[in-house]
């Protein structure tokens, strides 16, 4: 097994706006596409043409219809690793595949030492973990970890995948440890959450929440006709007025 | 055990390069026409990315173009050209040369162009080269020619083009850096999908207040800040409230209205008469307006007029008048749209409906945008600064898919008009080549005089009638077209009418045809209303001559589709990634407000199968067939270096092609100039797009704006610089009516008299759809795409397949709990029309009388190259089969095709059922056809 470094140089992570997220499933084909060429490349397809296609998905979207008691709203929810302060897949890994990065957060399997037991994903309360049933081994979310300090990419593209690619730009990543980064300064200003805090896993990720999705139905002034008559008479003889100059 | 990862370390650390190369070119994975990247590696693409330079997408990519590499290797392409050897419908097929594929081509199509050229229909389905297709059937002589944009979105492009000389998507967009209120109407995952996320994004970090009209609860309507689940059909109904109550309440923009739209022009009032309805102009034909100062009736460009918007006024002739303004004023505020009578047929609350147009009000005249540019107006006016209305808005198939959609979209336009909004800051935006003229000045050909053996037509098939003039009718009043677009049933169906071609051709009605000739369209599964009608009349025999009542078929695409079981020949085309294409400004353009903008596709890769693009084999064909704009003075081809060659060399006008960026010899003119034999390599060095910025003070107004004007003209976008005046009052459509009321040369035979007279109403309109739900049928039910799957035509891609492999029937709680159904259950949906079995998913996010599937998800076992028990087709269904492609009949028996009575726009919206629960058990969706054994040569998967 492996320990969970006591503190790490950075918190690198996702900042996702549920306000904006449409659920259109981009940033999950964007992984799935970046990480089958990558590091963590095979993402198998089991019968990609068969019955029922099935396959390995370091980012899922879900959508939920919620219900406040008014009326109700859709939620389009990307469910990936949230890279925890306390992931308990790591010390839970018996072979030391699962790790922690010290200097930077990003929790990793090397699946070199990976046995595809599974404890890891049992002990994710984010379900965040798929094994793969082409390779045997565990796959989980790397932040793109072959992107981010990547010198073959243009520096405008050293960010994750899934971030590159939102067409609503509902996808934020930086380092969630410095009080004054760029996404730090997002979750304060828009109240942003972390992932069921009961789990005591100590996310690094955190969700926008979405804002009301009602509207102030008693704002609207009565608006009174713009002349006492009614109908088109009205209308017309205001018009005189508005034209008279 | 170990206590570091070196080597994984070490891995990433040392990752050689994902990419050896990266090409841009241009996604076709819908019809959004965004950049791509592609990145490659051992020469073969691994990895698609957006292009962060690109004007459409600016880097972002969509779900479907990140999984085009899927489509890209999906063991469902063609690998060689094939030649039916069973029955129609069997699948069975042997492969055959190109030579073969083309003489045998040929050996059909030459003696249809020396006997009757009309007997080729072709037929493009989802084609990006609707400018060169188009072409190529006005030069083989048949006026038979269509895309797809009939059964897609034509409601919206000829309300728009007709009122304002623009319309949604390609044709205009909200000014997203400045609008201060949205309203989406009928917008699922469609249309303008990479941009309208990218906008949706901005407007939420600027807060902009959303609100989507839509009866499902989904994707935008999720996100907006307001979601009303209209009753399917009935937002036109709201429009009209909505415009009701600002004029009411007299918040319109009266200047706007006076200086840009007609609606101060004088309009005869002459019940009986030919002029009745038309507007007063004088002996230059130019329409007047009453002048409140003097007294009398001036040119309605004359500078001094301070022009009346209502009152009658008696012409120096003696006949009486009213401004437009009068009309459309009285029309909106008659009983029949009261907020309160909207709110019957809506859903919603009255309340609401007035909350919502006060809103409207507040955003466009409390929050105006002002944008400190001098600006000119063609009538020679000079404004100091550009003051907007700051209200936009977007609408598409919910919209368009009705049987009122042309007037629905119409009155959209319309309230866009009343709040002064149209192309001025914060409002909506015209894109370039748009505005133009009203009505566009280009006419349909194929008038029987046009239409001449071995002979080409003069000019494109496809146009914009400016009255019963331009119809294209035989002597008798029957239609030209097999389609029956521009006749009587579908004076302005400006896109076509891909939907009826089949059922046409079959009954041979109005005449029976030779060959059908189609490309990416999937008429016999999710592109066909009535499905399994649709596949009888393919396979169906003439017992007389025992052949089929469609003789031939030939089809063009790149994929094991439905459609490939039904063709005679077939010819394979390339995916997309292995084509050249131009996204040109003669088509569907992919300008922005601030500038025009066009693209292209170039091979990434060369295909690795005896396939060949679609237009290649198109250009070869011409030149097989001797059609004279493809054949070189001395009997060669005249584009013998295939699309690319066409692109560059081809001539639309003096100095206008294909391509607008690049031309001239030095490559450094913009719109016009001679061709450039190096335009290709300029465009690819510029990562396969082009955008030419228009002047500061011509991104606004554009309709009136003299700079403008006179800059498009100069570029090649328009003809003529005069100020376009936008009709909130058609008089195009007061042509057709009179011509129903007994006037003119050209006048519908007796039984479509009343039907024109009642749709060719010159005012904003509402009426219900003509399927209304009834005690039998009480639940409307609708389709969307879903957001990764939008405008898809392959379900087969091994990612998105994950993610959409099957589709439920989403239904209300309600209808649930009447009906006794749980979750997943089976349950029978049933129309008029036919009968369908599938899985329920219970929703509250839906209009409480309507139901709705995602489309074109459901597959045909055997398509494809799926498994025969593919979830797509055990699972997967599709509501085509419930949608009827013709009315009931008529009183003389007669049956209109399914469609919008203005444009032809197919009414798959229209639809209503009921729905029950179904015996549970093991169960498969139904109908369900018989697998299409394996027959067409395809690649199969990759190892």
């Amino acid at each position: 097994m492996t320990m969970l470094p006591a503190s790490t140089e950075k918190k690198l992570g996702l900042v996702i706006d549920l306000d904006i997220c449409v659920g259109c499933h981009a940033c999950a084909v964007a992984c799935k596409s970046w990480n089958s060429t990558g590091t963590a490349a095979p993402l198998s397809d089991i019968t990609p043409y068969g019955a029922e296609a099935t396959g390995t998905w370091l980012n899922r979207i879900h959508s939920f219809e919620v219900d406040d008691g008014e009326g109700g709203f859709t939620l389009h929810f990307p469910r990936s690793c949230l890279h925890c302060d306390d992931a308990p897949c790591v010390p839970v890994c018996p072979t030391g595949a699962s790790y922690k990065r010290e200097k930077d957060g990003i929790v990793l399997v090397d699946e070199d030492l990976c046995i595809g037991c599974g404890l890891c994903a049992w002990s994710c309360p984010y379900g965040a973990r798929e094994l793969d049933d082409g390779t045997g081994t565990m796959k989980k979310c790397t932040l793109c970890v072959d992107r981010i300090d990547n010198d073959d990419l243009e520096e405008i593209d050293r960010v994750p995948a899934c971030v590159r690619t939102c067409p609503t730009s509902a996808r934020h990543f930086g380092d969630l440890g410095d009080p004054n980064s760029e996404v730090s300064l997002l979750v304060a200003a828009r109240d942003g959450v972390a992932l069921m805090p009961e789990s005591g896993a100590k996310p690094v990720n955190r969700y926008l929440p979405p804002r009301s999705r009602h509207p102030e139905r008693s704002s609207a002034p009565v608006r009174t006709p713009v002349e006492d008559t009614s109908g088109a008479s009205g209308f017309l003889a205001w018009l005189d007025r508005a034209l008279s100059d | 055990m170990p206590d570091d990862h070196r080597r994984l370390e070490r891995r990433i650390a040392d990752m050689p390069p994902v990419t050896d190369e990266i090409v841009t070119t241009t996604c076709y994975m819908c019809a959004c026409r965004c950049g791509i990247r592609v990145h490659k590696k051992d020469g073969k693409p691994v990895y698609i990315d957006g292009n962060r330079d690109h004007p459409v997408n600016k880097g972002v990519l969509c779900g479907k173009g990140a999984a085009g590499l899927m489509n890209h290797r999906s063991p469902a392409r063609l690998t060689t050209p094939l030649k039916r050897v069973g029955a129609r419908g069997e699948n069975a097929f042997e492969p055959i040369s190109w030579d073969e594929a083309l003489d045998l081509a040929v050996s059909w199509l030459k003696p249809i162009r020396d006997d009757d050229p009309r007997k080729l229909a072709l037929f493009t389905g989802r084609d990006q080269s609707q400018a060169f297709t188009g072409w190529w059937a006005s030069q083989f002589g048949t006026p038979n020619y269509a895309a797809h944009g009939g059964f897609c979105s034509v409601n919206m492009a000829a309300a728009g083009l007709y009122t304002t000389g623009g319309s949604f998507w390609e044709f205009g967009e909200p000014d997203w850096e400045r609008t201060e209120y949205l309203v989406l109407f009928g917008v699922a995952e469609d249309h303008a999908s990479n941009p309208l996320k990218i906008g949706l994004g901005q407007l939420k970090e600027r807060g902009v207040k959303i609100l989507s009209i839509n009866p499902v609860r989904t994707g935008y309507s999720a996100i907006a800040d307001e979601w009303v689940g209209i009753t399917p059909g009935t937002d036109g109904q709201l429009v009209m409230a909505i415009c009701h109550e600002l004029l009411r309440t007299g918040r319109v923009d009266l200047d706007y209205l006076i200086r840009y739209t007609n609606a101060p022009w004088l309009i005869i009032q002459d019940p009986g008469a030919a002029d009745d309805g038309l507007a007063a102009r004088d002996d230059n034909g130019t329409p007047l307006v009453w002048d409140r100062r003097r007294a009398m009736a001036v040119p309605y460009d004359d500078p001094d007029a301070a022009p009346a918007m209502k009152g009658e006024v008696t012409l120096p002739d003696g006949r009486k008048a009213l401004p437009a303004f009068e009309l459309i004023a009285r029309r909106c505020l008659d009983d029949a749209y009261t907020p309160e009578k909207a709110a019957e047929g809506t859903g919603m609350a009255a309340a609401d409906i007035r909350r919502i147009a006060d809103e409207l009000a507040q955003a466009a005249f409390e929050r105006e945008v002002v944008i400190e540019q001098p600006w000119t107006d063609s009538w020679g006016r000079k404004h100091e600064r550009m003051i907007g209305r700051p209200v936009s808005m977007h609408a598409m198939r919910g919209i368009s898919a009705h049987s009122n959609g042309f007037h629905t979209c119409r009155s959209i336009h319309i309230l866009q008009l009343l709040l002064g909004s149209v192309d001025t800051p914060g409002g909506h935006r015209y894109k370039p080549p748009y505005p133009r003229h009203i009505p566009c000045p280009a006419k349909p050909t194929g008038k029987p005089d046009q239409i001449v053996s071995c002979q080409a037509m003069p000019g494109m098939p496809l146009g914009f009638p400016g009255g019963p003039e331009d119809l294209l009718l035989e002597d008798d009043g029957t239609a030209v077209r097999i389609d029956k677009a521009y006749s009587w049933d579908a004076p302005l169906a400006i896109h076509g009418m891909m939907h009826s071609v089949i059922s046409n051709a079959w009954k041979g009605d109005p005449y029976r045809i030779d060959t059908l000739f189609m490309f990416m369209a999937n008429m016999a599964w999710n592109s066909a209303m009535n499905t399994p009608g649709t596949l009888d009349m393919l396979t169906d025999v003439d017992p007389e001559t025992g052949d089929y009542k469609i003789p031939h078929i030939i089809y063009s695409d790149a994929y094991q589709s439905e459609m490939v079981a039904y063709a005679d020949l077939v010819f394979p085309d390339t995916t997309y990634l292995e084509r050249w294409d131009a996204i040109s400004l003669l088509d569907r353009p992919i300008s922005d407000p601030d500038a025009m903008a066009d693209a292209i596709r170039q091979p990434v890769v060369a295909p690795d199968r005896n396939v060949r693009p679609f237009q290649d084999v198109m250009l070869e064909l011409g030149h097989r067939l001797e059609l004279q704009g493809l054949t070189a003075e001395d009997g060669s081809a005249k584009y013998p270096g295939g699309y690319a060659d066409y692109l560059v060399n081809h001539l639309r006008k003096p100095n206008v092609g294909s391509l607008a960026g690049f031309r001239g010899e030095d490559g450094d003119l913009a719109g016009k100039g001679a061709v450039n034999p190096d335009q290709l390599d300029a465009y690819i060095e510029n990562g396969c797009h082009w955008r030419h910025e228009l002047g500061e003070g011509h991104r606004f107004f554009k309709f009136a704006n003299a700079g403008y004007l006179k800059e498009a003209k100069s570029l090649g976008l328009i003809d003529d610089d005069s100020p376009i005046v936008m009709q909130i009052y058609s008089e195009e459509l007061q042509k057709f009516r009179l011509a129903a009321q007994g006037h003119g040369k050209q006048q519908p035979p007796d039984s479509e008299r009343k039907r024109v007279e009642t749709y060719f109403d010159p005012l904003p309109l509402w009426y219900p759809p003509f399927e209304q739900e009834s005690e039998t049928y009480p639940l409307h039910a609708i389709t969307q795409r879903p957001m990764a799957m939008y405008h898809a035509w392959g379900s087969q891609n091994a990612w998105l397949r994950q993610i959409h492999g099957w589709n439920r029937l989403h239904i209300g709680r309600a209808v649930a709990e009447r009906e006794g159904l749980a979750e997943d259950e089976w349950a029978w949906v049933e129309s008029r029309h036919g009968k369908i079995k599938a899985r329920v998913a219970i929703t509250d996010g839906v209009n409480p009388n309507t139901i709705w599937t995602w489309n074109a998800i459901g597959k045909r076992s055997g398509a494809w190259a799926l498994a025969a028990d593919a979830a797509e087709a055990m699972d997967g269904f599709l509501l085509n089969h419930l949608i009827d492609d013709l009315l009931p009949p008529r009183e003389d028996g007669y049956r209109y095709s399914n469609s919008d009575p203005v444009t032809g726009q197919a009414a798959w919206y229209d639809l209503t059922v009921k729905v029950t629960r179904a015996d549970q058990g093991p169960s498969v969706s139904e109908p369900h056809f018989v697998t299409l054994k394996a027959g067409a040569s395809v690649a199969g998967a990759e190892s």
